[in-house]
């Protein structure tokens, strides 16, 4: 289990879309202050990897994130997007170049889902029909059917769904880089659990570079490849992996940071579909019962999972319970635990002791039935996560505040 | 599909939006249906046959809404612009001063203003002396209301938009002024009925209007005279303040 971690952190080298991004010394003084609200940083932050930017609030995360995109102007220092310096180019096409994602999404609320989306590929000459054909593929991608939701006017759709669009905004172009600060910071706990565990998704397929300033330390847990935690200007208190900060807090700070509780944190470590999951003997609506629970039996199971023509999961009933059916009711079943392969298995965990069950049916692609996760598993995982941040870890990226940028390692 | 699902909220309070309306210019329509079967029908003296006739009343209605469309071209040339100004980086600073002169020239009383400005000797006469006072006198509800409104308009979202990579004068024309346009014409409806009202000072120095009709009535002791200008200069603000309402209404950004 212990390649789970570092495969996590290094990516699928092949299919990464992202460039990486390299702030040198970076510097900013406003106009008025003493001290310096971002300290001489230097920080790599690898191509295709998702980098969590925490720390108390005031610490300088924000002014840090705008100055990548040039929002905010660095006093010092210089900003590398993959090869290029681009501390003195002009930022407007930059910013074109970089995608922003703010609290809330930041939908403009007289234009439509569609005009908003269509920003950037306009200004960037795209022609209609390209522009359309994006619209309905990013729609697609952040799982909002295009047809609905194209014509409507961001006050006509929930908190998450504009906060939907503000990520197929950011992607609209294509860019390498992804910009976020405090995505989710304006919805319920329940939207934010299902937006992070669409962006794990949607990064899963793009590979972006994707930078994200939090507060929410269990959510960088959760998305972050790594984490970077900040002290008061920006100093860098500890840049490493999840599990290695969870596992080995750098000093005091960075632990009172994480808070109590991290060994139940390390459960936000993994993801499900990084963890085994059983079989399980399955039935369509109109099956016969007695034939299903012949193949239960056979195959030594308890339970059989009832999916639809999509392979969707519909109910889960026992043995017990098939014994009193002919066939296969259609009716789904809403208290079914059911939970996505890109979830947590802090999510997970959640399921299984909310419906009982000790175990939960896990989905993939579209929501077809891929396995069963038991808390046996969870249990095994949680171990392993351990035993894993323990090693040592290579070709961790440079995080630094010498404002010397010959400091830094390899790329990562 | 999208519209099927739009529509029954929206519909409902955008026709509760225009009843008002239709009833505000039935009401002007019939006081003017009233004003003028009192005309036809009341026993004129010479001189009020004189003045109150179709003809002549017409002149007049005309002389008044040039000198108000005059001046608020005048108002929004000068008072649009300068309000943008005033909301961009450096400029803001001045904006409390230009506030406060505006606010001056709103307080000052307009035949004051009117008579000042006529009396001046570097400054024109009749028309276009009017029309300066106009255009002091009504600059300030659209000034402030631009300023206002762009002020108004979320900073997230100008930030969103310059996050994009859209520049500083696409922010401006395609975010700000759009999301600012409700406050702004609302103050462009103010400066109208405030520019139909006092264009009835401009008959004090030649400058035309249903003024004259004001003025004439006082000097001569022509009560009808009187009454039918000052209830005409009324009903045009009335109706001015309906079509301003209208266009509220219709330039009102969709989605807002
Ligand atoms: N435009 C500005 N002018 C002057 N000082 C600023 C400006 N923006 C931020 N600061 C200061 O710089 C420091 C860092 O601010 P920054 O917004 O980066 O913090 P942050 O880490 O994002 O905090 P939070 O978690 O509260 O959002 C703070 O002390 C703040 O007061
Ligand atoms: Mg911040």
């Amino acid at each position: 289990m212990s390649d789970t971690a570092t495969a996590r952190s290094e990516g699928d080298e092949r299919t990464i879309t992202g460039k990486a991004i390299r702030l040198e010394g970076v510097t900013k003084r406003y106009p008025g202050q003493q001290r310096p609200a971002v300290d001489g940083v230097t920080l790599e932050i690898p191509a295709g990897q998702v980098v969590m930017l925490v720390g108390p609030s005031g610490c300088g995360k924000t002014t840090t994130l705008k100055m990548i995109n040039r929002l905010i102007e660095p006093t010092e220092g210089r900003i590398v997007l993959g090869e290029e310096d681009v501390t003195d180019i002009d930022g407007d096409d930059l910013r074109r170049r970089i995608g922003y994602v703010i609290q809330a999404g930041g939908l403009f609320p007289h234009m439509t889902v569609a005009q908003n989306i269509a920003i950037v590929p306009k200004m960037l000459g795209w022609d209609d029909a390209r522009v359309k054909e994006r619209t309905t593929e990013l729609l697609d991608l952040v799982s909002l059917d295009p047809d609905t939701y194209r014509d409507r006017y961001p006050k006509e759709l929930s908190g998450g769904q504009q906060q939907r669009v503000g990520v197929a905004r950011a992607l609209a172009a294509d860019p390498p880089v992804l910009l976020m600060d405090e995505p989710f910071g304006a919805v319920d706990p329940i939207t934010r659990q299902r937006l992070q565990d669409e962006l794990i998704r949607i990064q899963h397929e793009l590979r972006k570079t994707i930078v994200i300033v939090t507060h929410d330390f269990d959510e960088a847990v959760k998305l972050g490849d790594w984490i970077v935690v900040f002290r008061e200007g920006a100093h860098i208190a500890q840049y490493d992996t999840p599990e290695r900060i969870l596992a080995e807090p750098a000093d005091e700070f960075v632990e009172s940071f994480i808070g109590s509780g991290a060994g139940l944190k390390q459960l936000g470590l993994q993801r499900v579909r990084d963890v085994d999951l059983a079989e399980a003997v399955t039935a369509r609506p109109g099956d016969s019962a007695a034939d299903a629970l012949a193949r239960a039996e056979a195959a030594g199971h308890g339970h059989v999972v009832v999916v639809d023509e999509r392979d969707r999961p519909l109910s889960w009933p026992s043995r017990r319970a098939l014994q009193r059916m002919t066939s296969i009711p259609e009716a789904a079943d809403p208290k079914t635990p059911v939970v996505g392969s890109g979830a947590t298995l802090n999510d997970a965990l959640d399921e299984m002791l909310v419906s009982s069950a000790g175990a939960a049916l896990v989905t993939g692609h579209r929501g077809a039935f891929v396995g069963v996760i038991t808390v046996e598993v969870v249990m095994a995982a949680i171990s392993a996560v351990r035993a894993a941040a323990s090693d040592a870890m290579a070709g961790a990226p440079v995080g630094t505040n010498a404002s010397d940028p010959a400091a830094r390692g390899s790329d990562g | 599909m999208a519209e099927a699902l739009a529509s029954p909220t929206d519909l409902a309070p955008t026709r509760r939006a225009w009843r008002p309306l239709v009833v505000q210019v039935v009401a002007i329509l019939a006081a003017a249906a009233a004003l003028v079967i009192w005309l036809l029908t009341a026993d004129l003296s010479p001189v009020e046959r004189e003045t109150l006739n179709a003809r002549s009343l017409l002149q007049l209605i005309g002389q008044h809404l040039w000198l108000t469309v005059v001046g608020t071209v005048i108002v929004l040339a000068i008072a649009v612009p300068l309000g943008v100004l005033l909301t961009r980086g450096p400029m803001r600073r001045f904006a409390g001063g230009v506030l406060a002169v505006a606010n001056f020239g709103q307080a000052a009383p307009a035949v004051g203003l009117i008579v000042l400005i006529a009396a001046a000797p570097f400054l024109p006469d009749g028309f276009w002396a009017a029309i300066i006072a106009l255009v002091i006198y009504a600059a300030l509800p659209v000034l402030g209301n631009t300023m206002v409104g762009i002020r108004g308009v979320d900073q997230r979202l100008v930030e969103a938009g310059r996050g994009m990579g859209m520049t500083a004068p696409a922010v401006l024309f395609r975010v700000e002024l759009p999301l600012a346009v409700p406050v702004m014409l609302s103050g462009v409806r103010t400066a109208l009925v405030l520019l139909v009202g006092t264009a009835a000072l401009a008959s004090f120095i030649n400058g035309g209007g249903l003024g004259l009709l004001i003025t004439t009535g006082v000097n001569l002791y022509e009560l009808r005279v009187l009454v039918t200008g000052a209830l005409l200069t009324a009903l045009l603000a009335l109706l001015i303040d309906w079509a301003g309402r209208v266009v509220e209404h219709v330039a009102r950004p969709k989605g807002m």
